[in-house]
C-alpha cells in the first residue's frame, strides 16, 4: 500500500476521532451547564411545541437573520442551502446500495455547489466591504471562509472539469469504515480536496462552527415562556432555598 | 456636578445607520462606586496584585453557572447582523457599541484563557490577553449597554449581549471596580427597602399627602393602604411612584382603579420596591435578596394576590424570575414555593401586572372609563424593552404588546403607532435602562435615545401625537429628562395608569 494512501488513511481516522470526541464533548459540556433563569427571547412560546416549531424556523429558514439583514439571509441561506445538498450528494460515497433519495438528490447537488460558492463569497465580500463586518473579522473569519470556498471550487473542479476516479474514491472510503484500507486514487485535486475537509473536520469542535450544534442550546430560542405556571430552578439555585 | 458637554444628535426623517468613528465614546466613565458601598455588598473597592486570576476565576465560574454566558461566547459567528441593531450604536457610532464588538471584549478574553485557538494562535482568533487597559474597556463599554436585549431579536442565534454584560459587570465588581450608581441603589434597598431610601414614616406621610390631594381633586376618598394584613392585593411599585412627576400621576390611577373595583389592596414600606437592580449584573444572590423582600412581605401580609406597577426592569424581574428566586408563581412542589402558594389566590396569575388587571376590569365592565376625558390627547405608546422582550401579559405571547394598547385605547380617542420596525420585539430602549440613568452618563443617554425620539418625531409630524405612553419608571425618567435636549416638552411623557386616572369614573 502506498506511502499516501497510509498517510490519507491515517488523517481521516484522526479527523474522524477528533470531530466525534470534540462534539460528544461540546455538547456534553452545555448540556451540563445550567441555565438557571428562564430568558427566552419574547414574544416566545408557552409550550413546548411552539419552542420545537421556534427552533425549527431558525434552523430550516433562519427567520431570525432574515428579520435582521437581508443581505446575510441570502447569502447565508445559499451556502447552507447548497452545503446540506452537496453533503446529501456525497452520502453516495459512504452507502451501499446508494439510498434512493441520495439518488434523486444526485443533479441538486452536483448545481448546489455553485450555489454554496456563491454565498460564501458573497459572505467574504460582505467582510471587506461593510465597514462595520471589516472590524468585526478576525483573520480565522477569513480563512473560514476562504477553507470552505476552497473545498467547494476543488470539488467543483472534479465535477465538471477534470474528473476523478470517483470508483476507486468509493472503495477508499467503504474500505476506511470497514477498517480494510484500500488504494487512495493520486489525483493532486482530490488530494487537495481530502486535505482541506480533514482540516475543516478538525477545527470543528474548536471553532465558531460549534454554532450548529450550539443553536439547540441557546436559551434565547430554546426555552419555553411561562414562568408564572411552572418554576424553574436550578440545582445549584435550589440548594439556597434549602438555606432560608 | 460637571458633566462633559457633548453635541445633541440631529433628528433626521429617518433612522440611519452611521458609518463607525473608533473610540468615539473611549472617554465616558462611571463613576466608581466608594468603600462603603463595595464592602456592603460583598466586593472589594479597588484592584488587589492578584486581579487578573481573581477576574479570570471569575469568568471562569460563571461560564460553569449560566449556559447562555457559555454558547453565546462559542457560537457567535461574527456575520454582522446585530451591528447595526443597539440603539447606542446607532447614536454613537462607536463600533464597540456594535452588540457583537461589545460582547468580544469578554469573548477575546475567553477565547485566550479557555479555549485552545486562544491558548496556541490568539492572534488567529483574536484572543487577547486580560490587560488593565482592556478592563477599562470593559467599565467603559459595559456601562454602555442597558441590557434592553434587542440584539438577542435580530441573531440568528438569539445570542443575548445583555448576558454578557451582566457577566462582564459582575467580574468587574469582583475585581473592585463597581458602579457608584447601581451599587448605591442596591445598598438602600437592601438596608431601607427601596431605591430612594425612602424610610417607612416618610412613606406614610408621602401617602397621606397623596390622598388628601385625590379627595380634593374628585371628591372621592380613595385610600392608599400601607401594610395593611389581609388585604387581597400586595402593590408592588417602583419607588418612583411615590414621589416623582410623572410617575406619582399612575399611582394615583392604580388606586383609583383599585377603589372602583372594590379591590382590599394595601402597599408595603419594606417591599416599597418594584425595581431590582440585581438583575443588571450576573449575581443571582443579590438579585434574589432583594427579590426576597417582596415574598416576605406577601407571607406576612398574608396577600393573595401580588400586583407589579409600572416598572419595565421590575417586571422582567417579577414576571420571569420571581417564581424561581422566591417562590411567587405556581408550580413548584418543594415545602419552600408551597408555602407562599397555598395562600395565593388560583383565579389569578401571580404575580400581575397592573395593566392586566386593569384591562380585565374595563373588558368586563367592572370599572368604568370616560375616554373623552382625554380628547385633548393624542397618544403614541413606547414598548419599554424589559417588558417587550423578556415578559408576557396574559395567556399569549405578545400579550405585552396587546394589552398595553387595549388600556390605552379604553381611555383615549386618538391613537397612533410609532413606526414598525421600532415597537413590539423590535423597539428601540429609552437609552437610560439597565442601570444607565446616572447624570454621569448622561451623553450616553442622550446619544442612545435618538432612534426612539427620531420615531417619535416622526408620529409627531404626521399625526400631531402630544404624549408618549410608558409601562416603566425609567423610561419615564429618562425620557423627561431628554427629550427636552431634543426640544420636546417634557409633559408629553406619561404613565398608562395617568391616562387611566383622567378617565376613570369614580361612582
Amino acid at each position: 500500500m502506498s506511502t499516501v494512501t497510509m498517510i490519507y488513511a491515517g488523517m481521516f481516522y484522526v479527523a474522524t476521532l477528533l470531530l466525534v470526541v470534540g462534539l460528544i464533548y461540546k455538547i456534553y459540556d452545555y448540556s451540563r451547564t445550567p441555565a438557571p433563569l428562564l430568558i427566552p427571547t419574547t414574544p416566545a412560546p408557552t409550550k413546548q411545541a411552539g419552542v420545537v416549531y421556534r427552533m425549527a424556523k431558525e434552523v430550516v429558514v433562519f427567520e431570525s437573520l432574515f428579520k435582521s439583514n437581508k443581505w446575510i439571509w441570502i447569502f447565508g441561506y445559499l451556502f447552507h442551502l447548497g452545503l446540506f445538498l452537496v453533503l446529501a450528494r456525497h452520502l453516495r460515497y459512504f452507502t451501499q446500495p446508494v439510498w434512493f433519495w441520495v439518488d434523486i438528490v444526485q443533479p441538486f447537488g452536483k448545481y448546489a455547489s455553485i450555489m454554496m460558492v456563491v454565498g460564501l463569497t458573497g459572505l467574504l465580500v460582505r467582510r471587506f466591504v461593510v465597514d462595520r463586518v471589516r472590524y468585526i473579522s478576525t483573520p480565522s473569519d477569513h480563512l473560514m471562509l476562504l477553507l470552505l470556498i476552497a473545498i467547494g471550487v476543488s470539488g467543483m473542479l472534479m465535477t465538471f472539469v477534470v474528473h476523478t476516479d470517483i470508483i476507486a474514491l468509493k472503495v477508499f472510503f467503504m474500505g476506511l469504515m470497514y477498517l480494510d484500507v484500500q488504494p487512495l486514487p493520486q489525483d493532486p485535486i482530490l488530494m487537495v480536496h481530502l486535505a482541506l475537509v480533514a482540516t475543516l473536520m478538525v477545527i470543528f469542535p474548536i471553532s465558531k462552527l460549534l454554532h450548529a450544534p450550539g443553536v439547540f442550546f441557546s436559551p434565547t430560542r430554546n426555552q419555553i415562556d411561562n414562568p408564572r405556571e411552572h418554576r424553574h430552578v436550578a440545582a445549584w439555585a435550589a440548594r439556597l432555598d434549602q438555606r432560608n | 456636578m460637571a458633566v462633559a458637554e457633548f453635541d445633541i444628535p440631529e433628528i433626521r426623517d429617518d433612522i440611519e445607520v452611521p458609518k463607525l468613528r473608533e473610540g468615539v465614546m473611549a472617554h465616558s466613565r462611571t463613576f466608581p462606586a466608594a468603600q462603603p458601598i463595595q464592602d456592603y455588598l460583598g466586593y472589594p473597592h479597588e484592584l488587589s496584585e492578584d486581579w487578573k486570576e481573581r477576574a479570570i476565576d471569575k469568568m471562569g465560574d460563571l461560564l460553569g453557572k449560566y449556559r447562555s454566558l457559555k454558547v453565546f461566547l462559542d457560537i457567535c459567528v461574527h456575520c454582522g447582523a446585530c451591528t447595526d441593531k443597539c440603539h447606542y450604536y446607532l447614536g454613537t457610532s462607536d463600533p464597540k457599541n456594535m452588540p457583537v464588538a461589545r460582547q468580544d471584549l469578554i469573548r477575546q478574553v475567553y477565547r485566550r484563557y479557555f479555549t485552545t485557538t486562544g491558548k496556541l494562535f490568539p492572534k488567529l482568533v483574536g484572543a487577547k490577553d486580560l490587560t488593565k487597559e482592556v478592563l477599562d474597556d470593559w467599565y467603559n463599554y459595559y456601562y454602555q449597554c442597558s441590557e434592553c436585549r434587542r440584539c438577542s431579536v435580530f441573531c440568528p442565534y438569539g445570542i443575548d449581549t445583555a448576558e454578557i454584560t451582566m457577566a462582564g459587570r459582575e467580574i468587574l465588581n469582583h475585581v473592585g471596580m463597581g458602579q457608584k450608581y447601581s451599587n448605591e441603589i442596591l445598598t438602600k434597598v437592601m438596608k431601607i427597602g427601596n431605591n430612594l431610601g425612602l424610610p417607612g414614616p416618610a412613606l406614610r406621610d408621602t401617602l397621606e399627602g397623596l390622598e388628601e390631594d385625590i379627595e380634593a381633586d374628585t371628591g372621592v376618598a380613595v385610600k392608599m393602604p400601607l401594610d395593611v394584613i389581609g388585604a387581597e392585593v400586595l402593590l408592588i411599585t417602583p419607588s418612583a411612584d411615590f414621589f416623582s412627576e410623572p410617575h406619582v400621576e399612575s399611582l394615583i390611577g392604580y388606586a383609583k382603579v383599585l377603589h372602583a373595583a372594590g379591590t382590599s389592596w394595601t402597599l408595603s414600606s419594606a417591599a416599597s420596591e418594584a425595581a431590582n437592580f440585581g438583575l443588571f449584573t450576573a449575581n443571582y444572590e443579590i438579585m434574589r435578596k432583594v427579590a426576597m423582600r417582596i415574598r416576605d412581605e406577601a407571607l406576612r401580609l398574608g396577600a393573595k394576590r401580588i400586583v407589579v406597577g409600572e416598572c419595565g426592569h421590575a417586571w422582567r424581574v417579577a414576571y420571569s424570575f420571581w417564581n424561581t428566586l422566591t417562590g411567587i408563581g405556581y408550580g413548584g412542589n418543594d415545602p419552600f414555593s408551597i408555602e407562599l402558594q397555598k395562600q395565593l389566590d388560583p383565579a389569578y396569575p401571580q404575580p400581575q401586572h397592573i395593566c392586566e388587571l386593569t384591562n380585565d376590569l374595563i373588558k368586563s365592565g367592572k370599572i368604568k372609563v370616560d375616554p373623552s376625558l382625554n380628547d385633548d390627547l393624542v397618544v403614541t405608546y413606547h414598548d419599554s424593552c424589559n417588558v417587550a422582550r423578556a415578559s408576557r401579559m396574559g395567556t399569549e405571547p405578545g400579550g405585552q404588546f396587546i394589552i398595553p394598547r387595549e388600556l390605552i385605547k379604553s381611555v383615549v380617542n386618538n391613537f397612533h403607532d410609532m413606526a414598525d420596525g421600532t415597537i413590539g420585539e423590535s423597539t428601540f430602549c429609552c437609552g437610560g435602562g439597565g442601570g444607565l440613568l446616572t447624570d454621569d452618563l448622561m451623553e450616553v443617554r442622550v446619544k442612545g435615545a435618538l432612534p426612539r425620539v427620531t420615531a417619535l418625531n416622526n408620529v409627531v409630524k404626521e399625526h400631531q401625537v402630544n404624549f408618549m405612553a410608558m409601562i416603566c419608571a425609567i423610561c419615564k425618567a429618562q425620557f423627561t429628562k431628554v427629550l427636552p435636549k431634543y426640544g420636546f416638552d417634557m409633559s408629553m411623557v406619561g404613565g398608562v395608569h395617568q391616562l387611566v386616572s383622567k378617565a376613570i369614573k369614580l361612582d
